[in-house]
């Protein structure tokens, strides 16, 4: 009779019919193959929470584009690198035997199937992400005569981080001198201060050379932020918000009474409020009211709702003097308690004549092919990281991770504690014989190499060594002129920078 | 010249034990992962996350420099804040720390389906 070291509780369990079982199949506990679908940080850290607690798990990351690290690589500003410092812990996952990286691969296409995956795998852990984003559901909004409308913030962002499908965009910051970004987030934040930041502050970072000279040569002075509510009830956080008060000769403008007025009604509840207290105290001390003293101003406005986009008559003058549009708020109150605010239309309108509109009111993720999806949350239903179809029994096998199982919020520190909790549930699931029990023979690593050979993956597909040598090329293209790196931006370049050696 | 070793206990969120020493000077965060201890360190010090967070004894706590603004905008993102938190990547071995003991904040609540109980490994 073979020892075989089974999982604790199964053994003790069952041990007869363990004993009786490694009679009949005389088999080894195979290692266990879980495959990752997205290769951003939700998906990497569910990945090395599996390699730090288990032995015998193996991980097959799968990226659509060649490149992984997601949001890390094309949402984090560039001038923020010190937050892409994870991108260490991914590649020593990567780099691990018991990991495989398969870049340029579409899960849910024609190609992979998600059932295909779900049949060679003893786990898959969805963590694909977010790849939309909120629509303001406003007239005007996608443009008319030509005009470009309301553009993502989610997409100005991919513009200048180098997102390919993104380098289409038309971004004109030369016909006029103000933005409107609507929504009051860290992403808002971001591309305020990419819009105001002195160019040469970004001429070593890994900004686009088109993002770049774009910037180099905007007319953009003034950036208003506008939100429905108030401002404790603002998403973004102090350490973006104190960025926009070191920003040089810039005015720092917002309705200083209205915050003084909101830090009075609900002083207790804001006494207790650690990070929120902060964020006012540091509103009040580096804020003007209205007035301009400088040539640049960032403007903080509350309580205002869009509600249409309004272009000039056909025919208007363009001109850094008459901007093309103006964007039409509804004015707000606030109702009920200061965490639960409603915005509430006053009737009272207010136009803001700008040039580019930015919305930023949110991500939205989208259904992969074979897998449910809550179309009301728009997030994969799971029960703490077990995915569960529409009425609510868990799917075997199948599990979310980050943004796409709990919603588009939180920083990468949130996301990382999420995968975790996540893969833990997969190793508690190995462990209890609810996956990857060795009685399960379909499954094998010899089954999912199988399956990537007849489905064409290892033939098209970017391996991690291959994105190291892009990796490499973009570092080297960047010193030559003086930045942390040159992005390629055209998926087609990189594939034949990657196969050209 | 010499510089002086410390040494310090991590307790781990499960109640686990860790000694270890440190030259004066190394910050906790390094002298956590230089002993396998289970803290995370997602941006390598650079003030830009907070998961190297660590709780302090008060007395040690009180006695150290006040946080900059760029470690408590960090802070207020942490989980399981106290009153004696700090990011262990901010806070430098000394002397007077010897036999400081730093606790390790528990990560998020876990959740078990059907009543499972989890398997310690």
């Amino acid at each position: 009779m073979r020892a075989c070291v089974l999982p604790v509780a199964t053994t003790l369990r069952t041990a007869s019919r363990t004993v009786r079982h490694f009679a009949a199949s005389a088999c080894l506990p195979r290692d266990k193959n879980v495959a990752v679908v997205g290769g951003g940080a939700a998906g990497f850290y569910a990945a090395a929470r599996l390699l730090a607690k288990t032995k015998n798990v193996n991980v097959d990351v799968f990226e659509q584009l060649p490149t992984p690290y997601g949001l890390v690589r094309f949402g984090v500003a560039p001038d923020h690198p010190e937050v892409k410092n994870c991108t260490t812990k991914f590649d020593q996952v990567s780099g691990s035997p018991r990991v495989r990286y398969f870049g340029n691969v579409q899960v849910g296409s024609q190609q992979l199937g998600l059932d295909r995956l779900c049949s060679a795998y003893d786990g898959v852990v969805l963590s694909y992400g977010a790849s939309e984003d909120r629509r303001l559901g406003i007239p005007g909004e996608d443009g008319e005569n030509g005009r470009v409308g309301v553009i993502p913030a989610r997409r100005f962002v991919a513009w200048y981080n180098g997102l390919p499908e993104a380098q289409g965009l038309r971004v004109d910051l030369e016909s006029y001198d103000k933005v409107v970004i609507v929504g009051h987030g860290n992403v808002a934040l971001d591309c305020a201060r990419i819009l105001l930041t002195d160019p040469a502050d970004l001429a070593t970072t890994d900004i686009t050379a088109n993002a770049l000279e774009t910037l180099r040569n905007s007319k953009v002075r003034h950036v208003e932020m506008v939100g429905r509510r108030g401002p404790l009830q603002v998403a973004f956080t102090t350490k973006e918000l104190r960025e926009m008060t070191k920003i040089p000769d810039m005015d720092f403008i917002c309705d200083r009474e209205l915050v003084a007025a909101e830090c009075s009604k609900w002083a207790e509840w804001l006494d207790a409020s650690r990070s929120l207290k902060r964020m006012m105290d540091l509103l009040m001390k580096h804020t003007v009211g209205e007035g301009r003293r400088q040539k640049k101003s960032f403007t903080l406005s509350f309580l205002k709702s869009p509600v249409e986009v309004v272009y000039d008559q056909p025919g208007a003058e363009e001109s850094a003097e008459a901007p093309p549009q103006r964007i039409r708020f509804e004015v707000n109150r606030l109702e009920g308690a200061v965490d639960a605010a409603r915005a509430v239309g006053t009737g009272a309108f207010v136009d803001i004549p700008c040039g580019m509109v930015l919305r930023s009111i949110g991500y939205v993720s989208t259904p992969l092919a074979g897998a449910p999806f809550n179309k009301r949350r728009k997030i994969i239903p799971n029960i703490a990281g077990r995915v569960t179809d529409d009425s609510g029994e868990l799917v075997s096998g199948l599990y979310a991770a980050g943004w796409v199982k709990r919603g588009p919020v939180g920083v990468i520190a949130t996301t990382m504690q999420d995968a975790y909790r996540t893969a833990d549930a997969v190793i508690m699931d190995i462990s209890n014989g609810h996956i990857g029990n060795d009685s399960d023979t379909g499954r094998s690593r010899d089954a999912v190499d199988q399956m990537l050979d007849s489905s064409g993956v290892l033939e098209t597909c970017v391996t991690n060594a291959q994105w190291k040598r892009l990796d490499a090329h973009e570092t080297e293209a960047g010193i030559k002129t003086g930045k942390s790196r040159e992005k390629v931006t055209d998926i087609d370049r990189m594939l034949s920078i990657i196969r050209s050696e | 010249m010499l510089s002086k070793e410390v040494t310090v206990t991590f307790i781990e969120p499960d109640g686990n034990e860790v000694q270890a020493t440190g030259e004066e000077g190394t910050n906790l965060m390094e002298l956590a992962h230089e002993n396998d201890v289970d803290l995370e360190g997602a941006c390598e010090g650079a003030c830009a996350c907070s998961t190297c967070h660590v709780i302090l004894d008060e007395s040690v706590f009180d006695s150290l420099p006040e946080p900059t603004d760029e470690e408590n905008d960090m802070l207020d993102l942490a989980f399981g804040l106290t009153d004696t938190s700090r990011l262990g990547c901010q806070v430098l071995l000394t002397p007077e720390m010897e036999g400081m003991r730093i606790k390790l904040p528990s990560a998020t609540r876990n959740f078990y389906v059907d009543g499972a109980k989890p398997s310690h490994h």
